[in-house]
């Protein structure tokens, strides 16, 4: 008998401490998942991956590693509610797919270039290397292809089958759902709503993320890489544009459709949705600082006098700062090869990209909301 | 017996209208089979082997035009049952739920549409790592840029159809940047600035670019319709088109790309 009790309640004691020891680690997560502290650790992990990328894509070590990921990933779902909730959402499904894709296409991208970088240092082939091997479309092509139709065909249908198709209340234009959101693959872009005002975000960026791609074969003159997976040979191609797709664009859709909850607030991957919570907003604009803060007085009222801080700052970045990086040894030979239409067209668009961050580093660390302010004609920056 | 009915099929004169060539066995009946398909001569007769591996292209360009195609034939039997009417939308897609085949057509058709945005970013991702946007193939790079907005636009207008709360909404919230459009959005910087003499503003509430895309002030009536019909006709065939071009190009550009 006594020895009976003292076993259930070692287990009940066990259990509590159990519990304690997983609420901590949630809070935990939760507390370290809000932007300002994950956008730089994915980075970091950004740079790492790309930079140790001849050691973490040895499949001996990137399938454990994945496979811990996996267990992870889903090993939460009957651990929290608010977790699973998130991950279960019909239309949350495709980020995780997107999730798990990315990071397989990612090593298996690196993986090649890994290879292919040791090959050319020992001067061995590249892994693409067979120019007189050429093999006739039927049947080497057609066959691959038709079992990947109908592999994706038996996906797409198990999937239908499984899962409902979300289908909500009737549309009701008075009553809008809180948060709203747009769909998923566009929730990067309302994320940036955060840190910039609409004609930015929604219009501004976008366009020039279109632009950028579009220009960039013809701004890419670097004639190594073409055709086969390298790293080595096209570093700084590859960084900034992975920055931008897995950072600003595959991140912040993470972000957007798993943790923004009722008015857009943030929240950990173990936090429920509170639609009462009330995030107090104490931003200020660069004229704040400059007149304010700086020189203890008043905003002044004509409007160009108070934003000159501000248009100069603009200025600097946009204008200035292109011209300023050839001084950087690394720019300077980019801005002598690429020659003059390329070399600004490629600054321009680089830095009107990493006027993200920059942006988000000022919201994070001295609640900056405008670098200009000017609300008489609409236009904040 | 079997080999017997196959031989006198393949000897009919019905067969070999069809297929003017023997079983794909030897070089030339394969060089046959991809030349004499309208289909499959969209392919080179033959191939750089290393181009061809799934490891180099991940058949993602393919398996978004596979997806593109599912997304057709889901969508045409979608069409057969759907009005793009505020009173009947959304009940027309509670009935098509009721009906066990036609539900699953839809989930069928939005799980695609998923896959393909997925997908597509995937391929790009691909083509870039691979640096198979540089010479000779920037412009193929351009035409996929334009076949990416118009893949993203095709979702984008189809997520309103079901007209449900998601659908609206999730429109709105998208709607609301073509307000804030510089110099054509009713909110969007340099409005002002576009006027004509006597100070009549060219940018209003009904001439900005918000109400381009609805056709109204709100997502109402009209949008559904203009929804309806650019993601039924106009940016499929756009798309179609383009692909088409897309892959025209492939070929011209020398085949999938390698070292050269
Ligand atoms: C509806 C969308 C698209 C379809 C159906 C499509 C289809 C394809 C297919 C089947 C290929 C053959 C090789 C492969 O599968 O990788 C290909 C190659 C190519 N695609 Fe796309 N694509 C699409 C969008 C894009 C996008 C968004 C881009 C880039 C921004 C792009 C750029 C290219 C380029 C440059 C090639 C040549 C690659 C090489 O030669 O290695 N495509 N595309």
């Amino acid at each position: 008998m006594h020895m009976l009790l003292s076993n259930s309640m070692l287990h009940l004691a066990a259990g509590a401490e159990q519990v304690t020891a997983l609420d901590k680690f949630k809070d935990f997560v939760n507390r370290w998942s809000v932007p300002q502290y994950s956008l730089p650790m994915f980075l970091l992990l950004m740079l790492g991956a790309f930079f140790g990328y001849r050691k973490w894509t040895k499949p001996i070590i990137f399938w454990p590693m994945m496979l811990v990921f996996t267990i992870v990933y889903f090993g939460f779902i009957p651990l929290d509610e608010s977790y699973a909730a998130i991950l279960q959402k019909p239309d949350n499904v495709p980020i995780s797919m997107m999730i798990f894709l990315t990071l397989y296409f990612l090593w298996l991208g690196l993986r090649q270039a890994a290879i292919n970088d040791h090959n050319m240092e020992v001067g061995k082939p590249l892994i693409e290397e067979d120019r007189e091997d050429k093999v006739l479309c039927w049947p080497d092509l057609v066959y691959t292809e038709l079992l990947a139709m109908v592999l994706c065909t038996v996906v797409l249908i198990i999937w239908s089958v499984c899962l409902k198709a979300p289908l909500e209340a009737a549309a009701n234009p008075a009553g809008p759902p809180n948060p709203s959101k747009a769909p998923w693959y566009f929730l990067g872009l309302q994320e940036m709503l955060v840190y910039f005002d609409p004609w930015m975000a929604g219009v501004v960026l976008p366009g020039l993320i279109i632009l950028g791609l579009a220009a960039m074969p013809y701004i890419d003159t670097n004639p190594k890489g073409n055709g086969y997976y390298t790293f080595k040979e096209r570093k700084f191609a590859i960084l900034t544009w992975m920055f931008g797709y897995l950072i600003l664009w595959c991140v912040l859709i993470v972000f957007g459709t798993f943790l923004r909850g009722p008015n857009w607030n943030f929240f950990g991957p173990f936090q429920t949705w509170d639609s009462h919570r009330v995030d107090a907003l104490t931003n200020i604009n660069v004229s704040d600082i400059w007149y304010v803060v700086i020189l203890g007085g008043k905003l002044p009222s004509s409007m160009l006098v108070r934003e000159w801080p501000g248009l100069v700052l603009s200025g600097f970045w946009f204008f200035a700062l292109p011209y300023l990086l050839t001084k950087i040894k690394f720019f300077g030979r980019l801005r002598t090869q690429m020659g003059f239409a390329r070399y600004y067209l490629m600054a321009v668009l680089f830095v009107v990209m990493m006027l993200v961050p920059v942006k988000m580093v000022g919201r994070w660390t001295m609640n900056l909301k405008y670098i200009i302010a000017m609300p008489e004609i609409s236009f904040n920056l | 017996m079997l080999q017997g009915v196959i031989n006198s099929v393949r000897e009919s004169q019905v067969w070999s209208s069809i297929f003017r060539h023997g079983i794909p066995r030897d070089r030339r009946t394969r060089v046959m089979a991809i030349m004499s398909n309208v289909f499959l001569h969209l392919h080179p007769v033959a191939v750089r082997k290393s181009g061809i591996r799934l490891s180099f292209t991940w058949c993602m360009g393919g398996l978004t035009f596979f997806l593109f195609i599912a997304e057709t034939i889901s969508g045409v039997l979608l069409m057969f049952y759907y009005r793009p009417v505020v009173e009947y939308a959304y009940s027309d897609i509670i009935q098509m739920r009721a009906a066990l085949t036609l539900g699953v057509m839809r989930e069928i058709h939005r799980w695609g549409a998923h896959a393909m945005i997925i997908a597509v970013w995937l391929h790009m991702m691909r083509v870039f790592l691979t640096g198979s946007y540089k010479p000779p193939r920037e412009f193929n790079w351009v035409v996929g840029v334009i076949l990416l907005v118009l893949t993203m636009l095709l979702s984008f207008t189809g997520y309103l159809l079901p007209w449900d709360q998601l659908a609206i909404w999730a429109i709105t919230v998208g709607s609301k940047m073509a307000e804030a459009t510089p110099f054509a959005g009713m909110n969007g910087p340099g409005r002002e600035l576009l006027q004509l003499p006597g100070g009549i503003p060219i940018v209003t509430p009904y001439s900005d670019a918000k109400f381009l895309l609805l056709a109204g002030d709100s997502v109402g009536e009209a949008a559904l319709l203009r929804f309806y019909v650019l993601h039924c006709i106009a940016i499929p065939l756009g798309a179609a088109t383009l692909i088409a071009v897309h892959f025209w190009r492939i070929r011209k550009d020398g085949g999938i790309s390698g070292p050269m």
